[in-house]
């Protein structure tokens, strides 16, 4: 394993594995704060025991998650030094605001945790709703600063040096919207499902259990609204991409020719060495039109681009269509459960309903860790898209394979104690 | 003098000062779990625990802070302390994820004895881990062992040599001690318990004397360790003055202990330590990787600066109250109580 693949190895599962509780610590106090709103209108004890049992998770998916995130703000340094050297009065801006965000996170979240007998009722749902805005702030700065790796702006170059840094417009550049977005949203439609699965699971055993009943009704509501959300938010950054991030782009739909009226391609394997793509059902025009909203658009492929400037294009290809797969399993268990709701004018309840909401526990996260994919390996070989090559940014600390192992030996450690933790918690729930 | 990166530098160091005195804290609370012993050491460990569980996350970010505001006013200097200091500030993370992740499972998973003996002695190693990499981490930049060339930003090293010395090590464990004595002061307050009191008082003035034997073996280390420092430290003109200030200020802490008057020295102790980290700041200046990068030849330019000057006073002021409300609800009251029995003992 060459020094440079094991930044890359360790980058990646140290991000893999944050995502994950940083989605949770942004989307679980959106759950807690419903229902404990919920009680504060109706009485309902339920409403308060629900919020309680759902903190306790919430507690340990955080601290994990504010620990793992302090990993990857030193990593940026111990494995790319030379990004940060370059980049980082840059993109200071959004992170910068982002530690704001997270002190707001962190000190309600005591307060939360902690202060259910100690603090005024209202007060502590206060508390809540700082949680989830600090959690949610902190996350779209965050992935704006990413958004300026993608797309960066606000600086000139004159003679190699960077010069006339404006930090404000770094920040706004023109990814962070549609990133910043897609991001957030992904975050509360995988958790909202995630919860409304793990609660159908007890609902198709326990049908009348009020706990699970309203557990159920706020997760699935929150999943829904933002599954129906997530295809708009998919719209835009769909045509950020093709019109600054082209390459990208064409490396998703695996597409190698240049060509006006491009088709979508559903599957497929793409043949980086022959620079075709086969078995792939294609849906006539759909990406340009997709891209460009005309279907007759011009969509650049890969072959416009050495390949040395090419990022792995199987890789993204697949990543891609493995998030827009579970994204559509997703948006279908939403409209069929709000329609099912509708009729019923109650808790969609079907026993078969209840195993399709189940069977959809995970896929958001997948979604989630295969976005990501897409957007990091998409931009290979850049660490700054056209300016910096990931290659040139890697630390010259030898043996890097050795911290890679430590800290993958640490967080399959975490993630399985993790899991064990959080599945008791579930089961000795009411 | 005060140029905005001058302003920034020192947001850092209080910034620094603030985490040793809040997150240090917490790590101490660790150190004295380790140490807990006798008839009482099931309840230090309880004490310990209810003290640090709704402040560690808020005091912790006080790191993030630190960290953000060195890659961003000086990215170069992030950039050299990340490459030469990979190791230690490796084990340091390592000892952060352990930390927080084994003080949460210790919570929240069954509460049997010995699930809870497993996690309390991982949260317990991982917190005197931490400071001890940190201290070599600061010990390192402050030797002058990591040399860079300012116009290229790149870092002569070998990985090891600049932190594997006498002189950060020295400053790992000084850095261990002021974390175990902020912690046994502040825990004496923490509790009504008698008994509880006294292990802590009695910790506290163990701690006191380890830290004097650390500062002053650190002192003598660093006329070779850190030539740069020891200059600062004894040839300044205001050296003398300030050594004499901190110095009385950490025996006027440990008379207050030694008579129970723990809430004066819940407030001499901080002080104490505040006194040593801007000693050591005072000492170091203008460098900020001795002894070649100093704040203003890595700074970045104003335009960077002073925008983030802005977002961290709006972001102070708005912070405070927030910040205020969580001690208050979670320190406050405990410390009213304290007033009484204080007074008796006296």
């Amino acid at each position: 394993m060459t020094d440079l693949l094991a930044a890359r190895a360790q980058m990646a599962m140290s991000l893999a594995f944050h995502i994950i509780f940083a989605a949770v610590g942004i989307a679980m106090p959106l759950l807690m704060v419903i229902a404990e709103g919920l009680w504060l209108k109706t009485r309902e004890e339920v409403y308060l025991t629900l919020a309680k049992q759902w903190a306790k998770g919430t507690a340990v998916m955080f601290a994990v998650g504010a620990v793992s995130g302090t990993v990857l703000s030193f990593e940026l340094g111990l494995l790319w030094p030379n990004f940060m050297a370059y980049a980082g009065p840059i993109i200071g801006m959004p992170f910068s605001l982002e530690g704001l965000a997270f002190f707001v996170e962190a000190i309600f979240l005591g307060l939360y945790l902690y202060g259910w007998d100690r603090i005024p009722k209202y007060a502590h749902w206060f508390a809540g709703m700082m949680v989830l805005l600090g959690g949610t702030f902190s996350g779209i700065f965050v992935v704006t600063a990413n958004a300026w790796m993608n797309t960066p702006t606000g600086f000139s170059i004159v003679n190699g040096e960077v010069t006339d840094i404006d930090p404000i417009a770094a920040m706004l550049n023109p990814s962070s919207f549609s990133q910043a977005l897609h991001m957030t949203i992904a975050a509360f439609l995988a958790v909202g499902f995630a919860v409304a699965g793990i609660h159908a699971y007890f609902l198709r055993r326990d049908p009348n259990n009020l706990f699970h009943r309203r557990a159920f009704a706020i997760a699935l509501s929150v999943g829904a609204v933002f599954a129906l959300l997530q295809p708009i938010s998919g719209d835009i950054s769909a045509k950020k991409l093709a019109k600054y991030q082209p390459v990208k782009l064409a490396a998703m739909e695996a597409q190698w020719e240049t060509e006006r009226g491009a088709p979508l391609r559903i599957g497929g394997i793409p043949n980086e060495d022959t620079e075709e793509t086969r078995y792939a059902l294609e849906i006539p025009k759909a990406l340009s039109f997709l891209a460009h909203s005309d279907f007759n658009a011009e969509i650049m492929g890969l072959k416009a681009v050495p390949r040395e400037n090419r990022p792995p294009v199987a890789i993204v290809h697949f990543a891609f269509q493995i998030m827009v797969a579970c994204g559509i399993v997703l948006i279908t268990a939403g409209v069929l459960g709000g329609w099912l709701a509708w009729r019923r004018k109650g808790l969609p309840s079907q026993p078969w309903y209840l195993r399709f909401v189940t069977f959809c526990t995970p896929l958001g996260f997948i979604a989630i860790e295969a976005g990501w994919t897409v957007t990091e390996v998409g931009r290979q070989p850049w660490v700054i898209y056209g300016l910096m090559r990931t290659a040139d940014a890697v630390t010259p600390m030898p043996n890097l394979v050795v911290p890679f192992v430590s800290f993958t030996v640490l967080y399959i450690f975490l993630s399985i104690i993790v899991f064990i933790l959080l599945r008791r918690l579930i089961f000795t729930s009411v | 003098m005060f140029t905005l990166e001058f302003c920034v530098a020192g947001v850092m160091l209080i910034s620094l000062v603030i985490y040793m005195l809040t997150g240090g804290a917490d790590f101490g609370g660790g150190i004295w779990d380790l140490f807990a012993t006798g008839r009482r050491a099931k309840a230090q460990r309880s004490l310990i625990m209810e003290a640090i569980a709704p402040i560690w996350e808020a005091n912790h970010v006080w790191l993030i802070v630190i960290v953000v505001l060195l890659f961003v006013a000086f990215p170069v200097a992030f950039a050299s302390i990340s490459t030469a200091l990979h190791i230690p500030l490796t084990l340091m993370l390592v000892g952060i994820v352990l930390r927080g992740s084994a003080f949460v499972f210790r919570t929240y998973d069954v509460q049997s004895d010995t699930t809870h003996r497993r996690w309390s002695r991982m949260f317990a190693v991982a917190s005197a881990i931490t400071p001890i990499m940190l201290g070599i981490t600061l010990g390192a930049v402050a030797s002058g062992a990591i040399h860079v060339d300012v116009e290229s930003g790149q870092v002569d090293t070998d990985f090891i040599s600049a932190w594997f010395a006498p002189f950060p090590f020295a400053i790992g464990f000084f850095t261990l001690t002021l974390c175990a004595f902020l912690a046994a002061v502040y825990l004496t307050l923490e509790t009504e318990d008698s008994g509880l009191k006294e292990d802590f008082r009695r910790r506290a003035l163990i701690a006191a004397v380890s830290v004097g034997a650390m500062a002053g073996l650190s002192f003598l280390l660093s006329a070779e360790g850190a030539p740069m420092i020891r200059q600062g430290l004894s040839g300044a003109p205001w050296s003398i003055p300030f050594h004499i200030l901190t110095g009385a200020v950490a025996l006027w802490a440990i008379w207050t202990i030694w008579k129970r008057q723990f809430r004066l020295a819940c407030i001499l102790v901080p002080i104490q330590v505040t006194l040593i980290v801007f000693g050591w700041g005072l000492a170091q200046y203008p460098y900020l990787v001795t002894p070649d990068l100093t704040f203003s030849n890595v700074a970045a330019p104003d335009a960077v600066l002073r925008p983030m000057l802005i977002i961290l006073g709006v972001g102070g002021v708005l912070l405070a109250p927030a910040f205020w409300y969580l001690y208050a609800v979670f320190k406050g009251a405990s410390r009213k109580t304290n007033d009484a029995p204080e007074q008796l003992d006296t």
